[in-house]
């Protein structure tokens, strides 16, 4: 952990915590701790409980052991709604039944704030709704409806719609996934400048390795259900990590620019050679 | 004021104002045509004459109950789609209507309604109690963890009692069976005032309470995990929902017969023109019933007077070429 967090808030601490979704998935004594304008990436194989850990963080799957504290409250003594107003998240991919606009849909993260007898949207819900449009630069996209937005755009408004909650935990499940470079950097840039300009905490699920040095300023490597490492992007993507984890041979570098590690794919003819 | 409230008011007034002037059309035309500007001056000075004994004893209740059952239909669509994120669910395909025609044709057979009048809707409610009450022993037994599995017991209760019903059919005298198959095809004639009124304060409850739950029913739309996200409290709205849809759809059916269409057409009718915002398309949807349906009823009455035909086979009709209309004109 870096000196210069020792002083931030612990947004959420996840402790010895285990559960299970069906009998393959399941996380077994998993602890971490996020803190406050932090954002810590999870990578791992697939099926290695990434998205799992997500659910569990949000109650969506039940844990069966361990305890997890939000801002030193354990979770379980907050009723659902409130618990929406403080964490938000983004899943991989959201498919829509029905068609509805872009605007309608973010205004639908405006939910838990909805009053029992509440019919229509109020001044607030509209005005947060904007500014999550304004954040996310699609304000064009207004009365686009859902269904036809391509990949990018989609993302992009399932974010407005999550940043309608107000959050101050947010969880993404692989948000660059399927997306071209600009998108990714479009969005992991914005995830930036939430995290610096807002304060928030971001748990983030990513593929892409070096996206993941890049963006996050802790990362946790997971291995069928548990933690094998955990720390800082030079101490967890070292060859020697990911061999272990994915099997697979890499050559570690050095982004030029931001100075960060970076690995680099090789197959194994390569290295025969 | 929020710009979509205003749009909702617009809506529904216009709605109101077109059902209105249908409901009066079907009380001026029949059998005996009966000019509007007379039909007035009848129901506000209440003159006894054999028209106002037409008007107020067969044709207003026909369309209170055309009122009712058009809304109520529609409403169960609109629900049990949005629930089940399923375009192709109707009122009918949890079996309610198997049961209800099961119960009545059961009373039919055995005769059991020589004696009094209340007995169809009577057994067709407890024919579709039965299917409802099925479900939810399945249902609360466990056997039911996801929704895809609910809809596939309705259907294979809707193929169970559909089968006992075609058993019970080929058992039954000719006469019978005419009687059965006329039951089936709907009608809004319903002889009993008190079951008229029942009927259609029912209908307008469910339509109230499924007003108060549309913002949670948008927010259902998005799938469970976003919804439980959004603070929804997913199981508690889905049961509440579902239970008022099967009791609504139980109760047409018993009073009315089956009458196809109403409820899987129009909720996507409105959809095409309204958009999806269920704030809209749940009072939408039960007005538009409710007009479709006293229109359709019109027809029937009208198309071949004085004999009558079955309004189902109407609004089969009808509905399916103007919505393949206006799916081709959009």
């Amino acid at each position: 952990m870096n000196i210069n967090n020792v002083a931030k808030k612990t947004i959420l601490s996840v402790n010895q915590l285990s559960c299970h979704q069906s009998s393959q998935f399941q996380l077994t004594n998993i602890s971490f701790q996020i803190l406050e304008a932090c954002c810590v990436g999870i990578i791992g194989p697939n099926g290695s409980g990434k998205s799992t850990l997500l659910k569990a963080v949000t109650g969506l799957i039940p844990a069966t052991n361990g305890h997890i504290h939000y801002c030193n409250h354990p979770i379980k003594s907050f009723n659902q709604k409130d618990l929406s107003k403080e964490i938000a998240i983004v899943f991989q991919s959201t498919e829509l039944g029905q068609s509805i606009c872009v605007e309608d849909y973010i205004l639908l993260g405006r939910n838990p704030y909805r009053k029992r007898w509440q019919f229509w949207e109020s001044e607030t819900d509209l005005q947060i709704a904007e500014t999550a449009m304004k954040v996310t630069q699609i304000e064009t996209l207004r009365d686009r409806q859902i269904n036809s937005l391509s990949g990018g755009e989609k993302q992009l408004v399932c974010i407005a719609r999550a940043l309608a909650q107000d959050p101050k935990l947010f969880l993404l499940d692989e948000p660059t996934n399927h997306l071209d470079i600009a998108h990714q950097l479009q969005i992991l840039s914005l995830l930036n400048r939430l995290k610096n300009e807002q304060k928030m905490s971001i748990l983030i699920v990513l593929h892409d390795l070096n996206l993941a040095s890049e963006f996050c300023d802790e990362l946790i490597l997971m291995k069928n259900g548990k933690i094998f490492k955990m720390g800082c992007a030079k101490e967890v993507l070292t060859c020697q990590n990911i061999r272990s984890v994915y099997h697979t041979r890499v050559v570690e570098g050095e982004n030029p620019m931001s100075k960060k590690p970076y690995v680099f794919l090789v197959s194994d003819d390569q290295f025969m050679n | 004021m929020n710009p979509k409230a205003i749009k909702w008011g617009i809506t529904t007034g216009f709605l109101l104002v077109i059902l209105f002037s249908v409901c009066l059309i079907a009380l001026s035309m029949g059998t005996m045509n009966i000019p509007i500007h007379k039909l007035i001056w009848m129901i506000l000075n209440q003159a006894e004459s054999t028209e106002s004994t037409i008007l107020m004893k067969i044709r207003l209740p026909r369309i209170l109950v055309g009122i009712a059952v058009g809304g109520a239909l529609s409403l169960s669509g609109v629900i049990l789609q949005a629930i089940f994120r399923n375009p192709l669910v109707e009122p009918y395909t949890l079996g309610i209507s198997g049961g209800a025609a099961l119960g009545v044709s059961i009373c039919i057979v055995f005769s059991l309604n020589q004696s009094y009048s209340l007995s169809l809707p009577f057994f067709g409610m407890i024919g579709a109690g039965c299917v409802i009450i099925a479900i939810y022993i399945l249902n609360a037994c466990g056997v039911v963890y996801n929704m895809h599995r609910l809809l596939l017991i309705g259907v294979m209760i809707s193929f169970i009692s559909n089968s006992l019903f075609m058993l019970i059919i080929s058992l039954s005298k000719s006469e019978q069976m005419h009687s059965i198959m006329f039951w089936t095809m709907g009608s809004l004639e319903e002889p009993n005032r008190s079951l008229v009124y029942g009927i259609l304060i029912i209908s307008l409850i469910g339509c109230l309470i499924t007003s108060i739950f549309s913002v949670d029913l948008n927010v259902l739309s998005l799938g469970e995990e976003d919804a439980f996200h959004l603070g929804l409290q997913v199981e508690r709205v889905r049961n509440i929902l579902l239970i008022m849809a099967s009791i609504l759809t139980g109760f047409c059916v018993s009073i009315s017969g089956i009458i196809g269409f109403v409820g899987l057409v129009v909720p996507h009718f409105v959809r095409l023109f309204l958009g999806s915002d269920h704030r809209t398309v749940i009072i939408a949807s039960y007005i538009t019933g409710a007009i479709f349906l006293i229109l359709c009823d019109l027809l029937a009455r009208t198309i071949i007077s004085p004999l009558e035909l079955p309004v189902g086979i109407v609004t089969g009709l009808v509905g399916g070429v103007i919505f393949i209309y206006a799916l081709v004109k959009k």
